[in-house]
C-alpha cells in the first residue's frame, strides 16, 4: 500500500531509529509484540539489530497455535481416530504435540484429516461427504474467530448437519490484563497486533492506559510500521503518558469491524479458557450460545480423550509471558527444533522459539 | 496464522467476491465485510475480506513519513 522508494525507506528508519536511541538514553525498556506475525516481521527486518541494547523487544501470547492447550490437541486426535470423523484444519496445527501424539502422525496412520485455508472450506468438505462427520479445528484470536462464526452462521441457513466445530478461540485484551495484573511482566509498553485490531478497534485496549498505566501501540507488519511504533511507545514513555494510539490507521478504523464483532457475538460468547503455558485465564475464550451448540463438536459427538500430560522441561509457559527467551531454555536447539518440536512455540513458524531458531542464528545470546 | 493479505474487488455477487492478489484471483466471503463494493482494496484473511483499506490514510502515513525524513534531513 505505502509507495516508498528505498532512499526513502532507509531514510525514515534512520529517523526512527535515531530517535528511538535518543528518547531512550540510557533507561531501559521492555517492549513485548503479542502477535506471531510481528514476531516473524521484527526477525526478518533485523530491527532489534536496528535498536539500542537497553530497547529491549519481547514475545507475547499472540500466535494461536503456541497457546492451544495439550488437552485440546488430545481432543482433536481421539475425534480424528474415529472411522465417522474427518479433521478439517488449517495446516499449523499438524505438527503441534499432544500428550502422546500429533494430528500429523494420525494422519500417517489413515485418520482422515483435510487441510484446508479458511472455515468455509471446512464446511464445503462437510457438504461433500455427508456420510462424514466433519469438524473443523477453530484456534485462532480475533482475527479468525469471526471467520468460525460465519462458517456456523452459513452452516445454520443451509442446514448443513454433518458440520461440527472445536473451538479453541481466543481473546487478546483479556491475555494482556492477566500478564499485567500477575506482576511479574515487566513490560513497559504493548506493540498491539494489527489484524485482530482490524477486527475489534481500539477500545477493548483502553484499560491498558487507564488501569495499569501501560502505553500501547496498535502497529503494522512492515518494518517501517514497526519502527514507527517503537518510538510512538518511547515518546508516550519519555512523556510519562499512558494512551492507546493507532500507527496502522490505513487497515485499522477506531470501530474495527462492526460486521465481524456482530458475527462473533451472534453465535459465541466470552468464556474462562485454558492457555497452553499461561493456565486459565478469565473470559479469555470463546463458547458457543445455545442456538449454534448443535455445532459443537465436544457437545454432540461422544469421545474418549487421553490423560493430558505437559512435554517435560518445556518453558513455553514463560516464553509466551515474555518472561524468558527461547534461548534460556535447555531444549531450545537441542532435542526441540522444528523438525521435532517439544513445545508448541517451536512448530508454527509464528511461534517465538521457531522463529529465533530460523532467524535468530548468531544472535542467541541477545 | 493471523496474517491477512490485500487485495482488490473486481467482482461480486451476492456475498461472493473476486478478489485479485498479486495477479492471482480468489474467490473470498463478503459476510464480514458486507459493504464491500467492486474496486475497494480489502484485507483478506482466512477466505474473508475483513476490512476496507483505506487508500487516503495510506497517503496520508506517507506524507508522515515524508515530514519526518524532512526534519531528519534539517537535523
Ligand atoms: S525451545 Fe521448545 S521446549 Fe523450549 S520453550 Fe520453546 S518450544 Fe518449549
Amino acid at each position: 500500500m505505502l509507495q516508498m522508494n528505498n532512499e526513502e525507506i532507509r531514510k525514515a528508519a534512520d529517523f526512527f531509529t535515531h530517535e528511538i536511541a535518543k528518547l531512550a538514553g540510557d533507561k531501559s525498556f521492555r517492549l513485548m509484540e503479542v502477535c506471531g506475525t510481528h514476531t516473524v516481521a521484527i526477525f526478518k527486518a533485523g530491527i532489534r539489530q536496528l535498536l539500542p541494547e537497553n530497547v529491549q523487544l519481547v514475545s507475547g501470547p499472540g500466535c494461536p497455535v503456541c497457546v492451544t492447550p495439550n488437552e485440546y490437541l488430545d481432543t482433536a486426535i481421539a475425534f480424528s481416530r474415529k472411522s465417522d470423523v474427518m479433521i478439517a484444519t488449517f495446516g499449523d496445527m499438524l505438527k503441534v504435540p499432544g500428550s502422546s501424539s500429533t494430528l500429523a502422525a494420525e494422519k500417517a496412520q489413515g485418520a482422515d484429516i483435510r487441510i484446508v485455508y479458511s472455515s468455509l472450506e471446512g464446511l464445503e468438505l462437510a457438504k461433500r461427504y455427508p456420510d462424514k462427520k466433519v469438524i473443523f479445528l477453530a484456534v485462532g484470536f480475533e482475527t479468525t474467530a469471526p471467520t468460525a462464526a460465519a462458517a456456523i452462521l452459513m452452516a445454520e441457513a443451509e442446514k448443513v448437519a454433518n458440520f461440527y466445530v472445536l473451538s479453541s478461540h481466543k481473546l487478546v485484551p483479556p491475555a494482556l490484563r492477566a500478564l499485567l495484573s500477575s506482576g511479574d511482566s515487566k513490560v513497559h509498553g504493548f506493540l498491539l497486533p494489527g489484524h485482530v485490531s482490524a477486527m475489534i478497534g481500539l477500545t477493548p485496549y483502553e484499560f491498558l492506559s487507564k488501569e495499569y498505566n501501560t502505553p500501547a501501540v496498535v502497529a503494522g507488519f512492515e518494518p517501517l510500521d514497526i519502527l514507527q511504533s517503537v518510538y510512538m511507545l518511547l515518546r508516550q514513555l519519555d512523556c510519562g503518558v499512558a494512551k492507546v494510539e493507532n500507527q496502522y490507521r490505513r487497515i485499522v478504523p477506531k470501530e474495527g469491524n462492526p460486521a465481524a464483532c456482530e458475527v462473533l457475538s451472534t453465535v459465541y460468547q466470552a468464556a474462562d479458557a485454558q492457555w497452553r503455558g499461561i493456565g486459565h485465564l478469565k473470559n479469555s475464550g470463546l463458547v458457543m450460545r445455545e442456538k449454534y451448540q448443535k455445532f459443537d463438536a465436544l457437545l454432540n459427538i461422544p469421545v474418549t480423550v487421553e490423560e493430558t500430560k505437559e512435554a517435560k522441561g518445556c518453558q513455553c509457559g514463560s516464553v509466551l509471558r515474555g518472561l524468558m527467551l527461547p534461548t534460556s531454555c535447555p531444549l531450545f536447539g537441542k532435542t526441540c527444533k522444528p523438525e521435532h518440536p517439544v513445545g508448541s512455540c517451536m512448530v508454527s513458524i509464528e511461534g517465538t522459539c521457531a522463529a529465533w531458531y530460523k532467524y535468530g542464528a548468531g544472535r542467541w545470546q541477545v | 496464522m493471523c496474517l491477512a493479505v490485500p487485495g482488490k474487488v473486481l467482482e461480486r455477487q451476492d456475498m461472493l467476491a473476486t478478489i485479485e492478489v498479486g495477479g492471482v484471483t480468489r474467490k473470498v466471503s463478503l459476510m464480514l465485510l458486507p459493504e464491500t463494493q467492486v474496486g475497494d482494496f480489502v484485507l483478506i484473511h482466512a477466505g474473508f475480506a475483513v476490512q476496507r483499506i483505506d487508500e487516503e490514510e495510506a497517503e496520508k502515513t506517507l506524507a508522515l513519513f515524508k515530514e519526518l525524513e524532512q526534519y531528519a534531513a534539517n537535523e
